[in-house]
């Protein structure tokens, strides 16, 4: 049994961090890698989330504040590595990462 | 902990798993949509009322969209005749429970000093904004830039090349 509401809470942030990195490192479609780093990103923010409702100052709002820049700096990345997969395929005609083997165009 | 911890956390590992394993990559991404409402759901629990909401329009609202709209572009929703997973497979599943076990191990060796439950928090979405347009107005203003400088960015590098402009 989990001790603290806060180790449950980690634990499934390390539980959600490593099938996204299980995502990144294993699947072949380029926008699957993305999918895998969100969740990641989702991941750390739920640590931030948890840390700020548990610890000692919860009325100084820090953790949530870095947790809501990071959903602000998640979305731009997303849209970078979006718009990078469509430049991509508009190139190679594929997203399959074992195929796109060649820094020249 | 009660009860809605353990369900809303089984709804959240069962997406983020099924986002990764589906073969379909549209089914990936609806996926990935319940995970994002699980961890949402979890923001709730934790009485981070603003992150919550803003967990659900940033990420159910725009990314989950985004993700959508490029697996149509790219046509990858066909599914590879070579499997969807990469050759390399075995290595990248050896790191990540490597990743998992070793994030785990921390968290049980440190729970018994973790601290316990705590009266929640009363954050009022006045008292962020205060905060926004007070002591963290600079950060604010260089996430809004950067936004800005992204978004035209990735519009740039998506856009159409015409021929013979290289």
């Amino acid at each position: 049994m989990i001790a603290t509401p806060l180790a449950g809470y980690l634990l499934v942030a390390a539980l959600v961090f490593a099938i996204g990195l299980a995502g990144a490192l294993t699947r072949r479609n380029a926008i699957l890698v993305l999918i895998g780093i969100e969740l990641m990103l989702n991941a750390a923010n739920l640590n931030l989330i948890a840390f700020w409702r548990y610890g000692p100052h919860p009325e100084a709002m820090t953790g949530m504040m870095f947790a809501i820049f990071s959903i602000a700096v998640a979305a731009a990345e997303a849209a970078v590595g979006l718009g990078l997969v469509i430049s991509i395929y508009r190139h190679a005609k594929t997203t399959d990462l074992d195929q796109i083997n060649r820094m020249k165009g | 902990m009660g009860i809605a911890f353990y369900i809303i956390s089984a709804l959240t590992v069962c997406g983020g798993l099924a986002a990764v394993l589906l073969k379909n990559t549209v089914h990936c991404a609806l996926a990935l949509t319940v995970a994002f409402a699980g961890l949402a759901l979890l923001f709730l629990q934790l009485d981070a009322q603003f992150a919550g909401f803003a967990q659900i329009l940033v990420y159910i609202g725009a990314v989950a969209i985004l993700v959508v709209f490029a697996i149509l572009l790219t046509r990858g929703s066909d599914t590879p005749k070579d499997g969807v997973f990469s050759k390399t497979w075995l290595a990248g599943l050896a790191i990540a429970a490597a990743v998992f076990s070793v994030l785990g191990w921390a968290v049980l060796q440190a729970a018994p000093w973790l601290p316990h439950e705590t009266v929640a928090p009363n954050v009022t979405v006045n008292q962020i904004g205060d905060a926004l347009m007070g002591r963290y107005v600079l950060p604010l203003e260089i996430v809004a830039v950067l936004l800005t400088a992204a978004l035209v960015g990735a519009v740039i590098v998506a856009m159409h090349e015409k021929e013979g402009a290289k």
